[in-house]
């Protein structure tokens, strides 16, 4: 196989696994999902670094530098914030009084 | 020069875990350990060009990553739930903004020899990197309500939007041919103005599908990027993340009953995605916080209707008190989550689990749609649209075939609102002139205050 069609290959496959893995996913945990997907495209700091790393002159390395804060905030913010929020859904010894009151309504 | 095999083997793991990620974030009970693992394998994936690559500048990019770092926690750890939507489209639009940096750097590397499919996704990461941060800087000052978050339109928008897409097209056409820095430049420049006038238009309940969808761009950005640079990692994650993101607009959408399409250019169209937001002044029947608490009190099954009003008016905790107070009486309470509740679907879930709600009185919409007709009181706390019946009703709603709550066969409903302001779609909704209505006006937060007390005074 040459080379292009090995990467498309990747790529199609890579589009039914993303959508597969997703398709049964509650509308509850849609806010989530979507932080997290979105922290998972700050991978491109892995690119913004081998770019910067081979920066030859002051200028691409300032634009280098900006796309590894840019890409850096992105992914751990993005981790960072989906945590905080999935945090809240897992919290499963729950405090006396909403204990109490979720025991009395059911 | 080739990859060495040993760093082949860690994106490949790396790329494992995303898609592990994914999966474990699709489900309550695994959400948590999924998101860890995916940022666990960022982590591992990008220390690895330290190891295998000659990098020179080491020292700044780690600087670089001190202050990325410093500034995502800092944003990450203050933003109010309330604010998650427009801060997840900010931390997206700069994984874009970096994304459309990166190839503009690579363009300057690739020379004659490289392919023209190369050179394509270049300027397609260029360009679409571009868009996804404009748009989502724009999300962000429509969702913090620093510009309006109405439909801007001006005279000519669709003609300069379209010139625009053509002039990117003929400079990705240039690139291909003949690559040049400045014309990168350029393109940059005229993926700023796309993504600008794409959101624009949108108004500010859609504002939500489009971070979905400028999220979905910045992953396919990703993707284009890593066949670039020649980097599987980056082009299964960018994949993963363009699918299931542009999967999840779709259903975002379709809870809302509308299409991406409709969402976007709905406001070219003339019919605008708001209505006319006229306050009617046909009678309603509203009463104080004693007289509720006493249909409250007295009832035996209650169902809550929370909307983003309740979050604004940052009432979610006061509402759990009642909810606790009302359970001692021996009250039987569910919360009806509709699937846009707040500003983005699960967004409501959110807020009420930080408030500690159990997670088992929140239901879905469809499970709980047939327990409305044997429900007493149905207390609807900032919502609004989601429970309007012209959504089954009246053929030219704008939120007609929306799926909604139907509140309205209950016996009786309790709306809390703090005027007769339409909701978010701008249409009046005739579930408020009903007689087994009642109207609780007021700020969300001092009304639950007052109703909680005058129900443990009971």
């Amino acid at each position: 196989m040459s080379e292009p069609i090995v990467w498309l290959t990747v790529f199609v496959l890579s589009v039914f696994v993303g959508i597969e893995v997703i398709s049964k996913v509650s509308s509850t945990l849609h806010t989530p999902l979507m932080s997290g997907a979105n922290a998972i495209h700050g991978i491109i700091l892995l690119g913004a670094i081998i770019v910067t790393g081979a920066a030859d002159s002051t200028l691409p390395l300032v634009v280098g530098l900006v796309a590894v804060v840019l890409a850096t905030v992105n992914m751990v913010g993005g981790f960072v914030v989906t945590d905080r929020m999935l945090q809240m859904f897992t919290r499963k010894k729950k405090p006396v009084a909403a204990a109490s009151g979720e025991g009395a309504g059911q | 020069m080739t990859t060495p095999v040993w760093v082949q083997l860690v994106y490949l793991l790396c790329a494992v875990c995303f898609i592990l990620a994914l999966k474990g974030l699709s489900g309550p009970r695994t959400a948590r350990s999924g998101n860890l693992i995916g940022a666990a394998a960022a982590v591992v994936g990008c220390t690895v060009p330290f190891f295998y690559l000659d990098l020179d500048h080491v020292a700044l990019i780690l600087g670089a990553i001190a202050i990325g770092t410093a500034g995502g926690l800092v944003g990450a750890r203050r933003v109010q739930m309330t604010q998650m939507p427009q801060m997840v489209a900010l931390f997206n639009g700069v994984g874009g903004g970096a994304a459309a940096l990166v190839a503009l750097l690579e363009l300057q590397h690739l020379g004659d020899d490289a392919g023209w499919f190369e050179l394509a996704a270049t300027a397609f990461t260029i360009v679409v990197g571009s868009i996804s941060f404009s748009g989502s800087v724009i999300t962000f000052l429509k969702l913090q309500e620093l510009m309006t978050s109405r439909p801007v339109i001006f005279p000519g928008l669709p003609v300069v939007f379209g010139g625009a897409l053509l002039a990117a097209v003929a400079l990705s056409v240039v690139t291909v041919t003949a690559p040049a820095v400045g014309v990168g430049v350029i393109l940059t420049l005229l993926g700023l103005l796309i993504g600008v006038l794409l959101v624009l238009p949108v108004g500010g309940a859609d504002v939500p599908i489009v971070i979905s969808l400028l999220n979905a761009f910045t992953g396919l950005t990703v993707a284009a990027g890593g066949y670039v640079l020649g980097n599987t990692l980056l082009l299964v994650a960018g994949t993963l993340v363009g699918a299931s993101g542009t999967f999840l607009t779709k259903l975002m959408a379709a809870a809302m009953g509308r299409s991406v399409a409709n969402i976007l250019f709905g406001a070219l169209k003339g019919g605008s995605t708001l209505g006319a937001g006229e306050i009617s002044d046909r009678p309603v029947k509203s009463a104080g916080a004693e007289d509720v608490a006493i249909l409250l009190g007295y009832a035996s099954k209650v169902i809550i209707v929370p909307g983003y009003g309740l979050a604004v008016a940052q009432a979610q905790h006061t509402l759990r008190e009642l909810v606790d107070v009302l359970g001692e009486r021996g009250i039987h309470v569910d919360y009806a989550i509709h699937p846009v509740a707040g500003r983005m679907p699960g967004h409501m879930n959110v807020l009420l689990a930080e408030a500690q709600v159990p997670y088992e009185q929140l239901k879905e919409m469809d499970d709980i749609n047939g327990e409305f007709k044997q429900t007493d009181v149905v207390l609807v706390v900032g919502a609004n649209d989601v429970v309007n019946p012209a959504a089954k009703t009246t053929p030219g709603a704008p939120i007609y075939g929306m799926p909604i709550l139907n509140a309205d066969e209950a016996q009786q409903v309790i709306f809390m609102k703090r005027s007769m302001r339409p909701g978010f779609a701008g249409i009046e909704n005739e579930l408020l002139f009903d007689p087994r209505t009642t109207l609780l006006f007021g700020d969300a937060k001092d009304s639950l205050g007052k109703l909680l007390s005058a129900v443990k005074s009971l």
